[in-house]
């Protein structure tokens, strides 16, 4: 398991590396240039290249970036916060958005395994009609839906949750952003566990285990829902990047200071060093999560920690 | 016979049972008034074709009916010791969680027909025998791994310490079955049930597994059911046969009635349709036609459209259980005082004079 580890983290970090090069390219190609100010002159945007560096070679550039990065230096903002560290920037916003996203990933994989398992044990009854009901509405209707109704209903008319967020009271103010944003999760959760507990369920170990005179919840958790996991970890992956990596849309209903917002805006004005450091960051944090998902996969299945442990030992 | 009946117990006794089931396409009696009895120590073999009833009557007795099957009428009587104290249940008017925490692995076992998809894919082998005696609060965890152990060894899986930690997918099919017998015996049930224990199983292993469950049953003197569909198994095994047909039994006695002196035209076709290596011909026999749609209700006699030696009132009235000795019975109007006398086919009775005669050769 150690030398699997090592060997998975080792081809990661290869990964980002390929990640970072490809971002550079792109960013070559894109037309424009931090400095579109028409006020500016030629002469000074020649200027304002050399100060930063951009007049070298995207080579150079590539590499003195990667120096620096290592030594945690992600560079200045351009143009949205001038001269401001990237890391400031990012420090700034960035737990906003993973605490918002965590919160939602909770609730929604919570939720979600429940309604599911309900639905599953309760099967063909109104239960499970409520709860496919539930799901098909969460995973129809996007999730600006939701945080339009929920603010219009408890937050302008009951006035039990703050509209906006605040960064004076940012767990109540997030309430809503959370519940928003975890209803898709909520939805593809409780359907795929609703599936995948009844196929378990209906399986011949599940009857062994019965005639065992095995029941109740510790038949449910130790033969039922662990092996139903292991195909719902692989949908709960991305699910999971996608809420932590920050909503663009919730972020602006709630006018919430994450990096969502700050990534559009980043593009929109050509912030080169913004742009580099979130895409860079939204791509390891999926490394980082498909890695632990790897990790579970193991721990959940035999199979597949047996299978790794002998491949590599 | 008679006598030394009486003296046993009647460990199980199912009576007047029909269970049917709802379907996208109706309603299905899969079983119609099943009668069955089995004494302690004895083998009862259930014989039939694929949706006879078989494993449905047998689920039953477990407790773990699919959640469509609906319970029309009868009894299954069960009776076991607790604490060298006799009881006597109505396992259909038990609660699932009654029958969970009193009956199922402590006092009835199952053995599935899979051994490749009957075992917890995530759980180890040791914890999975362990589990039912725990659960029981038969043995704390030590003296349930020491047992486990034991069982292991009973079944005939040499280095048991090293196996208990494996899980299902590192053992091949014959020893996945033996740690599913392990997992049955755990509990010592009064009465075990083997559904096809050997279908999915290579032949060589077959006999192993047989010869294993048979002395298992002398050693803890536990009743046995076979549900199966290979006569050679039941020849081995079986004290007593019940041969079904459309979710009735049509013909039970001993194995030696019902192997030598059959009477019911399906048990003939059964037997015929056997093949052995003293036949000749060419093509193995086939009882023609398939087995009646139980979700139409059935007129007369449910074998009658397939039957060659149908009478006419077999498409209009069931035939009841005919006695032919006092343990031997068979449901044919064949067996009327009335009816026209009808032998089995030729072919079979030479079979059977053949099988007669080695019998007796091995005797001497």
């Amino acid at each position: 398991m150690k030398k699997y580890l090592l060997k998975r983290v080792l081809i990661s970090i290869a990964t980002l590396l390929v990640i970072l090069v490809i971002l550079f390219l792109m960013l070559e190609f894109m037309p424009g240039s931090p400095f579109n100010d028409e006020k500016l002159t030629t002469a000074q945007i020649e200027l304002l290249n050399a100060k930063y560096g951009l007049d070298k070679p995207v080579i150079i550039r590539f590499f003195n970036y990667v120096k620096n990065m290592l030594s945690g230096d992600f560079g200045v903002s351009y143009t949205i916060s001038k001269n401001t560290p990237i890391s400031t920037l990012l420090l700034s916003r960035l737990p906003i958005s993973v605490t918002i996203g965590g919160q939602a990933v909770l609730l929604g994989t919570v939720v979600g395994l429940i309604l599911g398992i309900i639905a599953a044990l309760k099967h063909n009854t109104i239960w499970d009609t409520l709860t496919t009901i539930i799901s098909v509405i969460g995973v129809s209707l996007p999730s600006y839906v939701f945080a339009l109704a929920l603010s219009y209903s408890l937050g302008y008319k009951l006035e039990w949750f703050p509209l906006l967020y605040s960064s004076k009271a940012p767990f109540d103010s997030s309430i809503l952003p959370t519940i928003s944003l975890s209803m898709f999760t909520i939805a593809s959760i409780a359907r795929f566990t609703r599936t995948e507990m009844i196929e378990v369920m209906g399986s011949d170990y599940i009857q062994l285990a019965e005639s065992k005179g095995i029941s109740g919840i510790h038949l449910i958790v130790r033969h039922q829902l662990r092996n139903a996991l292991i195909p719902i970890i692989t949908v709960l992956a991305p699910l999971i990047v996608s809420l932590m990596t920050g909503s663009l849309v919730i972020e602006k209903i709630f006018s919430i200071p994450g990096i969502g917002s700050l990534l559009v805006t980043a593009i929109q004005s050509n912030d080169y060093n913004v742009i580099i450091a979130i895409a860079f960051i939204y791509s390891a944090m999926y490394i980082g999560i498909m890695l632990v998902v790897d990790i579970l996969y193991g721990i959940i299945d035999p199979r597949i920690r047996l299978a790794k442990e002998e491949s590599h030992e | 016979m008679t006598e030394s009946k009486k003296m046993e117990e009647k460990i199980l006794s199912i009576r007047d049972l029909s269970i049917s089931f709802q379907t996208a396409l109706g309603r299905v009696d899969a079983i119609r008034g099943v009668e069955m009895d089995l004494y302690r120590g004895e083998t009862l073999a259930i014989v039939g074709e694929s949706g006879s009833g078989k494993s449905v009557t047998m689920k039953a007795v477990m407790g773990i009916l699919s959640s469509n099957g609906v319970i029309n009428s009868g009894s299954i009587d069960f009776s076991y010791y607790d604490n060298h104290e006799k009881i006597d249940v109505d396992i259909l008017k038990l609660t699932k969680k009654h029958m969970r925490s009193h009956i199922n692995g402590k006092h009835i076992a199952m053995i599935f027909q899979d051994p490749m998809t009957s075992l917890n894919p995530t759980m180890n082998i040791g914890a999975q025998i362990m589990e039912g005696m725990i659960w029981h609060k038969r043995a704390n965890k030590k003296e349930a791994y020491q047992r486990a152990l034991e069982l292991l060894e009973l079944v005939g899986i040499t280095d048991a310490k090293k196996r208990m930690k494996n899980y299902p997918h590192q053992l091949s099919g014959g020893m996945r079955q033996r740690v599913v017998i392990a997992i049955a015996l755990a509990c010592n049930p009064d009465l075990l049930i083997c559904d096809e224990p050997t279908t999915a199983l290579d032949v060589t292993i077959q006999a192993k597994i047989l010869e294993l469950i048979k002395d298992i049953q002398k050693k803890m003197n536990i009743s046995v059911i076979y549900i199966t569909h290979d006569l050679g198994v039941v020849a081995k095994v079986a004290d007593y046969v019940a041969v079904m047909y459309a979710g009735k039994i049509v013909e039970k006695g001993t194995v030696d009635e019902v192997f030598y002196d059959p009477k019911h035209p399906y048990t003939w076709g059964l037997l015929s349709a056997m093949p052995d290596l003293d036949t000749f011909d060419d093509v193995l026999y086939t009882i023609p036609g398939s087995p009646p749609n139980l979700s139409h209700k059935v007129e007369g006699d449910a074998f009658a459209d397939r039957n060659i030696y149908a009478l006419n009132i077999d498409h209009r009235l069931e035939p009841p259980m005919f006695k032919i000795t006092d343990t031997h019975y068979a449901a044919t109007w064949l067996l009327h005082e009335k009816a026209p006398k009808v032998e089995m086919p030729q072919a079979l009775r030479d079979r059977i004079d053949r099988m007669l005669k080695e019998a007796s050769d091995d005797g001497k």
